[in-house]
């Protein structure tokens, strides 16, 4: 079963893994709602990432979209592969889909997110 | 119309192959009626309509003053660009034109021709809210089993087979009557229909049934950006603005001012002879590509020597694809250039437009 994960309101998810490092990926819906995506900017490895700033880019044919760090800390991987190959975040967007990987400053902040039923909520009253 | 139904790119993709429908009715239709409509026409319009026959369009620009220009005295400018149809005169024998302008422009269009009419001999009705408008355009539009076979009479269908490009006739589409003229945003063949509001929803219904089954789709606005893109057109607000050399962007035949004297025809004959910045495409070499106002530059160099005007990933190339306004000197086809996109610098190539032409002999 896979862990549970946590979402921001910008539709980043974080999952805190065995050990002790949190992986973000963007939600499904966000990556069905982005459509035709052409463009990905990921951060290197050691960068500093704030909670709730920009950390990256994602660009489809409609538009650009910040991604935003649900999490404060210091990025330990990247799935460069990622930007070269879009269709995964859709294809498999909990899984190899990932984008990065924190090292969090205080994982306690991750008790500030959503857990799924208050994202499925969200996500509901965005749809309708 | 929304930005996408689904994807702008399946949408793209399926006007190219199959057939596009567009719900266009947010662009301003204007009726122009009465004896003197023609003469008035001629003396605003930068193309002729003196000589325009029943049954044809053209594509024209409308110069004017912006009423609300600070100053009254304000020299004329482009207020938009239009396609001018000269409908089947009425019974007694007076012309009737049909002139559709951008949404984005409509209201200022609709306040510069009212201070311009005559006391009498010219009728001016904004027939936006009254009627829709439809743009069907691909490849399965006309031809065996198209759709307009599908919901015309098989007379219908021929007529509107045969009619030219920039061809336009009243006719009866879906059981309804309709404005068709053959033309387009799209760089596809097709052909773009006006009717009575209260019969639209009918009328695009049975196109959408007409078409499913062989991909045909509703397109949204920004597959309509895209298409146009391709095809090399411009748009007002980017490459199209009040102060535009029209010849330096593709446009030096939507002004005919020999011996005319419509408004800023001075102006625009000052403008060809100033030069500047010409427009150009730009093919990127990834997916990725510069938007509006994004700097173009030499390679290396840190001065701007243009700007885009619009740019997007093209889903028929697959690649990004932009048209810019550049220095001549670097508007060369082959010339290397770059644009810096949110801080990263992107490489792109001058390329011949359009960047897509629809394939020879196809319909």
């Amino acid at each position: 079963m896979d862990k549970p994960r946590r979402y921001a309101k910008s539709h980043e998810w974080a999952r805190l893994e065995d050990d002790g490092v949190v992986t973000v990926g963007i939600s499904a819906y966000a990556v069905e709602a982005l459509t035709d995506l052409v463009f990905m900017q990921l951060p290197e490895v050691g960068a500093t990432v704030t909670a709730g700033e920009s950390f990256g880019e994602i660009e489809s044919v409609k538009a650009v979209s910040d991604l935003y760090a649900p999490i404060s800390g210091e990025v330990v991987a990247v799935n460069a592969e990622l930007p070269g190959k879009l269709e995964t975040l859709g294809d498999d967007p909990y899984g190899s889909g990932w984008v990065i990987k924190i090292k969090p400053a205080d994982v306690g902040q991750l008790e500030t997110l959503l857990d799924q039923t208050a994202y499925d909520t969200l996500v509901g009253s965005e749809s309708h | 119309m929304p930005v996408q139904y689904v994807s702008i790119v399946e949408e793209h993709l399926a006007t190219r192959q199959a057939a596009g429908l567009f719900d266009v009715s947010h662009m301003g239709r204007l009726l122009v009626e009465g004896p003197a409509a023609i003469d008035w026409l001629e003396g605003l319009l930068t193309r002729r309509v003196a000589d325009l026959a029943v049954g044809r369009a053209r594509y024209t620009l409308v110069t004017g003053v912006d009423s609300t220009a600070e100053e009254t005295t304000a020299p004329p400018v482009i207020l938009d660009d239009a396609v001018v149809t000269r409908l089947a005169d009425a019974d007694d024998g007076t012309p009737r034109l049909l002139l559709v302008v951008n949404a984005s422009n409509a209201s200022r269009v609709i306040r510069w021709l009212e201070s311009q009419l005559p006391a009498r001999g010219v009728r001016l009705t904004d027939r936006t809210a009254a009627t829709a408008m439809i743009a069907v355009q691909g490849p399965l539009v006309f031809g065996s089993g198209g759709l307009l076979q599908q919901v015309c009479t098989a007379d219908t269908a021929a007529m509107l087979a045969a009619l030219p490009v920039y061809g336009a006739v009243e006719t009866t589409v879906a059981n309804t009557p309709a404005v068709v003229s053959r033309t387009g945003y799209t760089g596809e063949d097709g052909i773009e229909l006006v009717v009575d509001a209260d019969a639209a929803l009918p009328v695009w219904q049975q196109l959408l049934t007409a078409g499913r089954d062989r991909g045909g789709r509703p397109c949204g606005l920004g597959s309509r950006d895209t298409l146009r893109l391709e095809a090399g057109m411009p748009l007002y607000g980017h490459e199209l603005t009040e102060l535009t050399d029209p010849a330096a962007i593709g446009l030096g035949r939507a002004v005919q001012g020999e011996g005319r004297s419509f408004p800023g025809v001075a102006e625009l004959a000052a403008r060809r002879e100033a030069g500047g910045r010409q427009r150009v495409g730009l093919q990127f070499a990834a997916k990725r590509a510069a938007r509006q106002g994004d700097p173009i530059l030499l390679p290396g160099a840190d001065q701007a020597c243009g700007e885009v005007t619009s740019g997007s990933f093209s889903p028929t190339l697959g690649c990004g694809i932009a048209m810019a306004m550049v220095e001549p000197a670097v508007a060369a086809v082959g010339t290397e250039l770059e644009a810096t996109v949110r801080g990263s610098r992107l490489p792109a190539r001058v390329v011949p437009l359009p960047f897509y032409r629809r394939p020879r002999g196809a319909s």
